[in-house]
């Protein structure tokens, strides 16, 4: 973890520079979700985080100013500014997440503030997927509760890249450092056990300000960065140069007789967004699952051609032979194809209102391909209670388990953990469309013979 | 060229930035050689993924354009994602009878340089044949959700682009990017379907259809810079120009037929520019000076006011105004 630290005042500073908020658009962008138990602060940080980096504007601040008035309060209740719907603002509750942006001189972010009740777990679940750091806010006060454990649970299963454990309302247990290294050290003892091995606790308090956007004074005994100078100093993304090159095929571009341009009516190209990886022209790919070989002979972005492409930028390539390709192949790196399959192992997410019975068949999407499936087997729960696997007859809303499904297709999947985007699928309901799982590839859950308090338990989510 | 060097520097040269490799600055070129997109690509990325997904699952999808710079921004987005092949779908424009003209001979040069289909949901047939009456208040934005779904049920569309954004409003902050609507064309803000890393679900029974949003986590500045980057053309009302205008609820309203001033209220001819661009009867003007792409990327960044509740009148009606008509089924 890079902890170089930026005086404060320099990133509010350039905050208020129009020139540098018009220039933080060439910087790189960090998507950040927030976590964490009901009434622990979530929005009220975001809002803190907002107002303090000058991003709320006049009009903006002037409605919540006016909404807390109206309620009887005496301070903006900045949790307003992203409890946007009519009934979060009738229950002060968070239902679904809100996305706001804001920029410092050398990054932007997109924030995603997710909802703490347990009824709404899947739009945390929602928030978290694409975040690349997850802050997870605890009470000081009450500590671990178990919205914290699944929160922290589903972070660890989506391998969030980044975990920062905010440790809120500080000020109502007297800035105590007591407080802070048990509560921090209860926390860090549960992420270990989920495998979530770097987590970086901070004391905050959202309502005041201390340790949000600028350090505090009346945490003298804590002498690590900001909340925000974390925020700006956190490694961007991994270099997609040390990833496997892999394109999920989205069209077929081949306008024929439709071309606007004669010159492109013999045009054949393969539309998609890089999922990892680099690829070059005269690399040699191969499609799958039909595992033909060809090589690259042109990369194309709308007019632009490019000698190279990059996860994520959405290409179309060019290739050497006209072997049959269609949307939801992959083409992927010849020399490191992942060999597609029809039987997999996944822990999933259940997000569906009905119940994840073993038998049961559904829709897999994976990249841009959506296959049939049948449920095998349900191979356990996990109990949130003791972290580890219990065998289980169902899933229900906002259970996390792990099963064996059968496709009707081969698939070219990856493990989770090598790929977050080759090991992640939905399970679709084929009668409504509803989305009712998130599944990860080759994850496992703890099971009870682990021991609990074995530092290693990142591997227990791995094979 | 690679488009991750493409970008322009406002910094260095804010009054001229126009799209020259000389101005790419070392930031970019760091970037590009160690593989890190910049926001703005990450940003076009995600949109063009969005908008190919959505052509490959959907039957038949149409784009909402008004020639606003948001649904310019989307048609070009669609235009580089389908390259060469043109755009797969027709646009649909609600006309709300109050548009300026300036922004429909925007709308009809678009659609005919771009080769595409427009399809035309005409308010003002509404009312004429009585199935829509004026508001008090005089504004027909909210008016456009009847012959907006109406035309999504005629013409049989399964899914519809529009170019919302999440920074817009506190209501349009909760939207995911593939939104589903009930055979109603509701939208229920309190059970919306998961939408998990990059894969998107459009799958929805008879009858229902999504929305689509490409461009959510766009900001407007980032509209902006986009379109200096890529020398988007754009209805000539963005920038400034001398206009009649008088002040209503502290917005420069133009004098034109759907929005005539009151007696206590003097017309003045002011050097203004449009922020947003919709019913000419509730949309402001803004006072400003800026003539080219770069100088606006500069003032909005600079702006203290978001840019509805600049130049909105039908979002003041309510603390709730906007989820309230997009429940109904509104853009």
């Amino acid at each position: 973890m890079a902890t170089t630290t930026q005086a404060p005042e320099v990133a509010l500073a350039a905050a208020l520079d129009p020139a540098a908020v018009a220039g933080a658009a060439r910087g790189t962008l960090l998507r950040l979700a927030t976590a964490g138990s009901v009434d622990d602060g979530k929005s009220t940080l975001v809002g803190r985080l907002l107002h303090d980096t000058k991003s709320v504007l006049s009009d903006q601040l002037a409605a919540v100013e006016r909404v807390s008035r109206d309620r009887g309060l005496t301070a903006a209740d900045l949790a307003l500014l992203t409890d946007g719907l009519r009934a979060e603002r009738e229950q002060g509750i968070t239902i679904d997440v809100a996305y706001r942006y804001f920029a410092t001189a050398n990054r932007s972010f997109v924030l995603a503030d997710c909802p703490g009740h347990v009824q709404y777990t899947r739009n945390t679940v929602t928030g978290s997927s694409t975040a690349d750091v997850v802050v997870l806010l605890v009470d000081a006060r009450k500590g671990v509760l178990e919205q914290t454990r699944r929160h922290l649970a589903v972070t660890a299963l989506l391998r969030v890249p980044h975990v920062i454990v905010a440790v809120n309302k500080i000020d109502l247990v007297d800035f105590s450092q007591e407080v802070y290294d048990r509560v921090e050290a209860e926390v860090q003892a549960v992420a270990r056990e989920l495998g979530v091995e770097d987590a970086i606790a901070i004391p905050v308090s959202a309502l005041d300000g201390d340790n949000v956007a600028e350090r505090s004074t009346r945490t003298p005994w804590y002498s690590g960065p900001s909340l925000l100078e974390l925020l700006e100093s956190l490694p961007p993304s991994d270099d997609p140069a040390n990833e496997s090159f892999r394109l999920p095929v989205q069209l077929v571009i081949r306008p024929q007789g439709a071309a606007r341009d004669p010159q492109f009516r013999d045009y054949r190209g393969y539309a998609g967004q890089v999922a990892s990886g680099v690829v070059r022209v005269g690399d040699e790919v191969v499609a799958l699952p039909s595992g033909k070989r060809t090589t690259v002979t042109g990369i194309d972005l709308g007019e632009s051609t490019l000698d190279e492409a990059f996860a994520p930028q959405s290409v179309t390539l060019r290739l050497a032979d006209e072997i049959d390709i269609s949307r939801g192949d992959v083409i992927a790196a010849a020399a490191d194809a992942p060999e597609p399959t029809q039987d997999i192992k996944a822990v999933v997410c259940w997000l569906g209102d009905a119940p994840l019975r073993p038998g049961q068949r559904l829709l897999l999407k994976h990249g841009s391909r959506t296959v049939q499936t049948a449920v095998r087997t349900l191979d356990g729960a996990l109990d949130l209670d003791d972290l580890h696997a219990v065998p289980s007859e169902s899933l229900s809303l906002n259970d996390i388990g792990l099963v064996t499904l059968r496709l009707a297709s081969p698939v070219p999947v990856e493990n989770y953990s090598t790929s977050r985007r080759g090991g992640s699928f939905l399970l679709i309901d084929a009668h409504d469309g509803r989305t009712v799982a998130a599944g990860m590839v080759g994850a496992t859950l703890p099971t009870a013979a682990d021991a609990p308090s074995e530092p290693e338990g990142d591997e227990e989510w791995e094979i | 060229m690679t488009t991750t060097t493409k970008t322009v520097d406002t910094q260095a040269d804010p009054v001229t930035g126009v799209d020259d490799a000389t101005t790419a600055t070392a930031y970019e070129e760091a970037s590009s050689s160690d593989r890190r997109l910049s926001q703005l690509d990450a940003l076009e990325a995600e949109a063009i993924l969005v908008i190919r997904e959505m052509a490959g699952e959907l039957e038949r999808p149409a784009l909402l354009f008004s020639g606003g710079k948001d649904s310019v921004v989307m048609l070009h987005l669609a235009t580089k994602a389908f390259w060469p092949a043109p755009i797969p779908f027709p646009v649909l424009h609600v006309d709300t009878g109050h548009n300026f003209p300036e922004v429909l001979a925007y709308r009809d040069e678009t659609v005919e340089r771009l080769g595409l289909r427009l399809v035309v949901a005409s308010v003002q047939d509404y009312i004429d044949d009585g199935r829509l009456r004026e508001r008090a208040d005089g504004t027909r934005n909210p008016l456009q959700t009847m012959p907006l779904l109406d035309a999504i049920n005629d013409n049989r569309f399964d899914g519809v682009f529009g170019g919302g954004r999440r920074d817009e409003e506190k209501a349009r902050a909760k939207e995911r990017i593939v939104s589903l609507r009930d055979e109603f064309g509701q939208w229920d803000p309190k059970n919306q379907r998961p939408e998990l890393w990059n894969l998107f679900n459009p799958r929805h029974r008879p009858g229902e259809h999504v929305r689509v949003f490409p461009i959510s986590n766009w900001t407007e500045v980032d509209i902006w810079r986009y379109i200096e980057r890529e020398d988007i053309p754009l209805a000539p009302l963005y920038y400034a120009h001398e206009r009649e205008v008088f002040r209503r609820d502290g917005m420069w309203l133009a004098v034109g037929p759907y929005s005539q001033p009151r007696d206590d209220e003097p017309v003045e001819t002011r050097l203004v520019r449009y922020r947003t661009v919709g019913d000419m009867s509730c949309t402001g003007a803004v006072e400003s000076p800026a003539t080219t792409n770069a100088d606006i990327v500069l003032e909005v960044a600079a702006s203290t006011l978001t840019e509805r509740g600049a130049t909105r009148a039908d979002d003041r009606i309510s603390e709730a105004a906007m989820e309230d008509r997009k429940k109904e089924g509104y853009f």
